[in-house]
């Protein structure tokens, strides 16, 4: 039983660990982030340029003064004299409600994503993958198959309630907790979203050709016949999700640490969960009510924010609102310039970027967490 | 270097206070089968307690009890004379601290905004939350890490911050679930020692310990656990005994007082 003992000098010194390397790994995984102030400003001017831009283009191109002018001029702010009739009616009556739908739907996506991905623990979750939007498409297509559709604000309501449900089901079966891990969380979502779609199905088999016509549009996740009822319709439920969600940022950021250390840190869980599961449907609802199911803006846009700012709600939730604006109108402006004067799904584009970005995580994501 | 060994004198006949947290033939079963059966004890401030016994004894769920996670089948766990389940989370998290086993984070905050997360259940008050913070870092030796990512923490630095976490909340009763399972020789040290510093403040602690050694040399009073039931309670160096631990865990041991400390030692044999 002898062991030999190193000399002093030889011995591994654990403290202080100021090799080049620890310096090094010390760096990589300490946390950089831009000012909060900074991302706003420069999100919004790429937002609201955006938005001029796509209500600038599409088959009948407007040049980029007109459409402000014609934009000040229906707000009561200039002077429209001399504008043709044609082009102020394709860009009040088509273009700007389109356009705002876009940055509510994606404004919604993108938040009601990151709200979810803290409700589950699991930055994996979107409203598209766990099932939610399914959820609030067969709501959306009931309400047009069984009510007609012609009743517009009945619309984003379906589709609230229906991604209620949804949601909360999903919850109760896929709850985070030591024993459920991201695999459990998602074939519940695979398999509510499947029930989803056969309701979709069945409510697509009962309908008649007009509405056929309306549910076919739909389905594809298109901007094309957004028109002003639709949005005044879809606005207050957006507002009152959006409203919801940034009052409790700050649940949010506790919610991560997990549901025992929620409730121990104060948090009253059961009504926070009940909560945030309300305003993420709000938020789901108001997203797909008109413009159908637009997958993976939920996972790909908190994701990157984070990545740039922090997982703090108070900044991730307003940058989040705003990424996914711009990536939707982006992608909606897309939609109607890559193959004129036919109209790519917009679905078509985030699939796109979002479903070899969300393998990504998934082959990164540490095998622990299964 | 002289350390300080704390002493075992019987400091809280002393503070004769109400009892802060009361189980009263606690029982909890899950399916038929219980889990933890019948448990009574009383705790006071100024007192360390670590709880003990084998794997499965039922010390863990008997913390989650304490700690209002879960109800009591039968029997009743209160906390300043009122029963743990009808405290609202606000005033119960600003008198009752938990550090669990688990404290793995899926989301990048910083060490610094991790700790500052303790402060949650106190009104802001942006001078003394950040006093309190740093001198938990510094506590929690996690000076330096401040900026680092929580997800890229080992299993031992994470649950020092989650140590530190429990601290800046500042409650009375403190409830630690294995705070040292995972952590080196010094950090088991340095967290025990910071504990009895918060009994020195008045602080009531429930501490669950699988080093028997720890619980004789920190802790002012033993609860022994073995298949759900208490079996002893008592300070440790009468309530650990060589015939008590062979009962409870199975495996021998021999107890023995080496020259210049001040509480015994067991080692199986």
């Amino acid at each position: 039983m002898t062991s030999k003992v190193l000399n002093q000098s030889q011995m591994p010194v654990s403290a202080p660990a100021t090799s080049r390397a620890a310096a090094k790994a010390e760096r990589r995984h300490s946390i950089r982030r831009l000012p909060l102030l900074t991302c706003v400003v420069v999100g919004l001017a790429v937002l609201v340029l955006l938005m001029v831009v796509s209500a600038s283009v599409g088959p009948l191109r407007i040049p980029l003064g007109d459409v402000t002018r014609i934009v000040w001029t229906q707000l009561g702010l200039g002077d429209g004299s001399g504008m043709s009739q044609r082009d102020v009616s394709v860009v009040w009556q088509l273009r700007i409600p389109r356009v705002l739908m876009g940055v509510l739907v994606g404004a919604a996506l993108a938040i009601s994503g990151a709200a979810l991905q803290s409700l589950f623990n699991n930055p994996l979750a979107d409203p598209g993958i766990i099932g939610v939007s399914g959820g609030a498409s067969a709501g959306a297509v009931g309400v047009i198959v069984l009510a007609g559709g012609s009743i517009t604000w009945l619309l984003p309501l379906g589709a609230f309630l229906a991604g209620l449900a949804v949601t909360g089901l999903i919850y109760v079966l896929a709850r985070p907790g030591r024993n459920t891990g991201t695999s459990r969380m998602l074939l519940v979502g695979i398999a509510v979203g499947s029930g989803c779609q056969a309701l979709t199905g069945f409510f697509t088999f009962i309908a008649d050709d007009q509405q056929l016509q309306t549910l076919t549009f739909w389905q594809m996740g298109s901007l094309a016949k957004v028109i002003w009822p639709q949005f005044w319709a879809t606005l207050p439920v957006f507002v009152a999700g959006l409203v919801i969600v940034l009052l409790n940022a700050r649940t949010l950021d506790v919610l991560t640490l997990g549901e025992r250390e929620a409730q121990h840190l104060g948090l009253n869980v059961k009504r926070s969960r009940l909560i945030i599961i309300i305003a993420t449907a709000l938020l789901t609802g108001a997203a797909v009510a008109f413009a159908g199911a637009i997958g993976f803006v939920g996972l790909v846009v908190p994701h990157i924010v984070r990545i740039v700012i922090g997982p703090g709600h108070r900044g991730l939730l307003p940058i989040s609102a705003i990424a996914g604006a711009i990536l939707i109108v982006a992608a909606d402006c897309a939609s109607r310039v890559v193959a004129p004067p036919s109209e790519v799904p917009i679905g078509l584009f985030t699939a796109a970027v979002g479903a070899p970005f969300f393998l990504f995580l998934v082959v990164r994501m540490r095998k622990s967490s299964w | 270097m002289v350390r300080e060994v704390p002493e075992s004198t019987d400091q809280t006949s002393q503070t004769p206070a109400e009892a802060v947290v009361r189980a009263h033939e606690v029982t909890f079963a899950v399916d038929g089968r219980e889990l933890v059966s019948e448990v009574s004890f009383d705790l006071h401030g100024g007192e360390v307690v670590a709880l003990v016994g084998p794997n499965g004894a039922g010390k863990s769920t008997m913390l989650s009890l304490l700690a209002g996670d879960v109800p009591p089948s039968r029997g009743s766990v209160e906390i300043a004379g009122t029963e743990v389940g009808k405290w609202k989370s606000g005033p119960l998290a600003r008198i009752r601290s938990v550090m669990l086993q688990h404290n793995s984070s899926n989301f990048a905050f910083s060490v610094d905004e991790a700790v500052q997360m303790g402060r949650l259940p106190w009104d802001v008050d942006a001078d003394r939350d950040a006093a309190l913070v740093a001198e938990a870092i510094a506590d929690g030796d996690l000076r330096g890490f401040e900026a680092r990512d929580i997800t890229t923490l080992s299993g031992g630095e994470a649950a020092r911050v989650s140590f530190a976490r429990t601290k800046v909340q500042t409650t009375p009763i403190v409830f630690l679930d294995e705070p040292t399972a995972a952590l080196d020789l010094k950090h088991q040290e340095s967290l025990l020692r910071s504990v009895r510093q918060l009994r020195g403040d008045g602080a009531a602690i429930v501490v669950v310990l699988h080093d028997l050694n720890l619980a004789l040399r920190y802790s002012d009073r033993v609860l022994v656990f073995g298949g759900g039931r208490l079996v002893a309670d008592g300070k440790p160096a009468q309530a650990l005994t060589e015939s008590l631990v062979e009962v409870v865990y199975g495996q021998s041991v021999r107890r023995v007082q080496p020259e210049g400390i001040d509480h015994p030692i067991l080692i199986p044999v």
